[in-house]
């Protein structure tokens, strides 16, 4: 019997434990490590943020679900890996410490014969003075990142939108916290979403609404941008974006690396060295992305932590961490199997693999600062490579040893993207978009790098509705219900 | 109504050489019917990229 430990029970690892346990059957058993006692649909917090839905409509309860698939539920987070056992244990274990279940604060080792890391991103807000401690939310800003932090978020909003009904304008400053930020994506759902529901409070006229982000060019979003079909023109996302931002009224500043935040005021940097400061009365500013800090250990207990991570903190897998600077960059560099290395039986998915390197430009100030986005890895991706992972290992316990692994590489493979602009059955609107491939391959198609056939965006009631749907359908596959394998990562 | 975006241009400001939307395309953004029938396309295109990806 083998045991297929997966840590983080978010998009990527629950994918990833949910497909395992059904392609193993009971002859092997799955353990999901995962600090939180809920899922969180995260896509929705925005809709949470601007108080269209509540906390409870976009988290469940992980325990019942587990149980029904017959996945073994740690309510704890991984603090470290012994992919060589140690002196008093020949299996290799991870060291996990509990957050709940009646045993918070208790450590444990649980062995594993296959480990998958999908351990997503630590939310660095103590990257910028300011911004927060470590993980924790300074008290400045707000955020949507997790379901609290929204529900938070949408309290704020609502006392903003209660002074403008009393006559005092408000200053709204929405993007990324730090030069580094990747996820730009939410920040742009959420910016349109606060513009939509001051529309709709009758109070946009006493609003003053700004993006802040580290993009080179409005529309990068990580991706270096695309180009996507339009009136027989392939658009560059620039000009989308632009045109959105200028029929909503939102100005923006772009190429920035918010250095301090203090009580009503953001510090930052530009691309071209110049400081800036601009003052909100309600801010939303994402924060950078780093590994959650685990630790490895080799069998004599010596550290080997900088061996499996990367320095910031993501595991290494079958990526080209040598590709050097932006010209030599090829789309191989892209992992595909998500394998380590090193040990063979360990895998990383989702936001918890370190990219070789980002995909839009990188890009510094003339005082050596860098500002230019990490490369994102959403939803659909996220999915597709849990997915992925949980079929190989599979393979490998039920077929040998040598049996080939699968692959998904995000310079093979597509992502649809909804990004709301406003909840509304009606008035709603929303930017559907599908860019192929992720990591654009400039060999393959000259120029965009992508294949414009199936690069496509427009905006409209039709994205909110998809929107809308997809929520309901990946909650609904998320709690495993009839038909869940059916439906689409 | 009809000058609904451009308004909100600003000469030589950020905005000033991008696009803005007419009226037209203002309402087919919300437009019921026109956009069940894009809800339908979009939904196979997107299923297109999706069976690409897998
Ligand atoms: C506000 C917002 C809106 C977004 N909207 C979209 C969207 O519309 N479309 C889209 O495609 N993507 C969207 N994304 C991105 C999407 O949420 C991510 O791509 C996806 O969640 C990544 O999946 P993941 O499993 O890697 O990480 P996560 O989903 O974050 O899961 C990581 C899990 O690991 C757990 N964990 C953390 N530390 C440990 C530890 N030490 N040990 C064990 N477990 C641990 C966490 O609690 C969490 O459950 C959005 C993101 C945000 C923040």
């Amino acid at each position: 019997m083998a045991r297929v430990v997966v840590l983080g029970g978010g998009v990527s690892g629950h994918t990833a434990a949910t497909f395992a346990a059904k392609w193993l059957g009971k002859n092997h058993e799955v353990v999901v490590v995962t600090p939180n006692s809920k899922w969180n649909w995260i896509p929705s917090n925005i809709w949470v943020g601007v108080g269209q839905m509540t906390k409870e409509d976009v988290t469940f309860e992980l325990e019942p679900v587990y149980k029904k698939a017959g996945i073994t539920f740690k309510q704890a987070k991984a603090v470290s890996i012994n992919p060589e056992g140690s002196e008093s244990s020949v299996k290799p274990f991870v060291t996990i410490e509990y957050t709940g279940q009646g045993k918070a604060g208790s450590s444990e080792n649980v062995e594993y014969d296959y480990l998958i890391n999908a351990t997503g991103p630590k939310l660095n807000f103590g990257a910028t003075p300011g911004l927060g401690e470590g993980s924790n939310l300074g008290e400045f800003t707000v955020s949507v990142c997790t379901a609290d932090h929204a529900d938070h978020a949408s309290h704020e909003l609502q006392k903003c939108i209660d002074k403008m009904k009393k006559g005092e304008r408000q200053k709204f400053l929405v993007g990324t916290g730090h030069g580094m930020c990747t996820c730009q994506g939410a920040a742009f759902e959420y910016i349109f979403n606060i513009e939509h529901e001051l529309k709709k409070a009758g109070v946009r006229d006493m609003a003053d609404i700004k993006w802040i982000s580290n993009e080179s060019f409005l529309g990068d979003f990580g991706v270096g941008g695309l180009h996507m079909k339009a009136m027989g023109f392939a658009v560059s996302s620039r000009i989308f974006a632009e045109s959105l931002f200028a029929e909503r009224n939102v100005d923006w500043i772009i190429g920035a690396h918010v250095n301090r935040v203090e009580k009503g005021k953001v510090h930052y940097e530009l691309l071209d060295g110049t400081m800036g400061e601009e003052t909100f009365d309600f801010s939303m500013l994402i924060p950078p992305f780093a590994g959650v800090g685990l630790k490895a250990y080799n069998k004599a207990g010596e550290d080997i932590t900088s061996s499996v991570f990367a320095p910031n903190g993501f595991m290494k897998v079958d990526a080209n961490y040598a590709a050097g600077s932006y010209e030599n960059w090829k789309a191989s560099d892209w992992p595909s199997t998500y394998q380590n290395p090193t040990y063979k039986n360990m895998f990383a998915c989702g936001i918890a693999f370190a990219p070789p390197h980002p995909i839009s430009k990188p890009m510094s100030s003339p005082n050596g600062t860098a500002i230019g986005p990490t490369p994102p890895r959403t939803g659909m991706p996220s999915g597709i490579m849990g997915k992925t992972v949980a079929r190989s290992i599979c393979d490998l316990i039920l077929k040998g040893e040598n049996a080939p692994l699968h692959k998904a590489s995000m310079a093979e493979m597509g992502a649809a993207c909804v990004a709301s602009a406003g909840k509304g059955l009606f008035n709603g609107t929303a930017a559907a978009m599908t860019i192929y491939p992720v990591v654009p391959d400039f060999e393959k198609y000259p120029g965009t790098g992508r294949d414009t056939d199936y690069t496509f965006g427009e905006i409209g009631l039709a994205g909110h509705w998809i929107k809308h749907i997809l929520h309901y359908m990946f909650i609904y596959k998320a709690k495993l219900n009839p038909g869940w394998t059916m439906i689409p990562e | 109504m009809s000058k609904y975006g451009e308004k909100n241009i600003k000469a030589y400001g950020n905005n000033y050489t991008t696009m803005t939307p007419g009226p037209f395309a203002k309402f087919l953004r919300t437009c019921v019917v026109y956009q069940f029938i894009r809800f339908i396309i979009i939904n196979l295109k997107m299923l297109v990229v999706v069976k690409k990806s897998h």
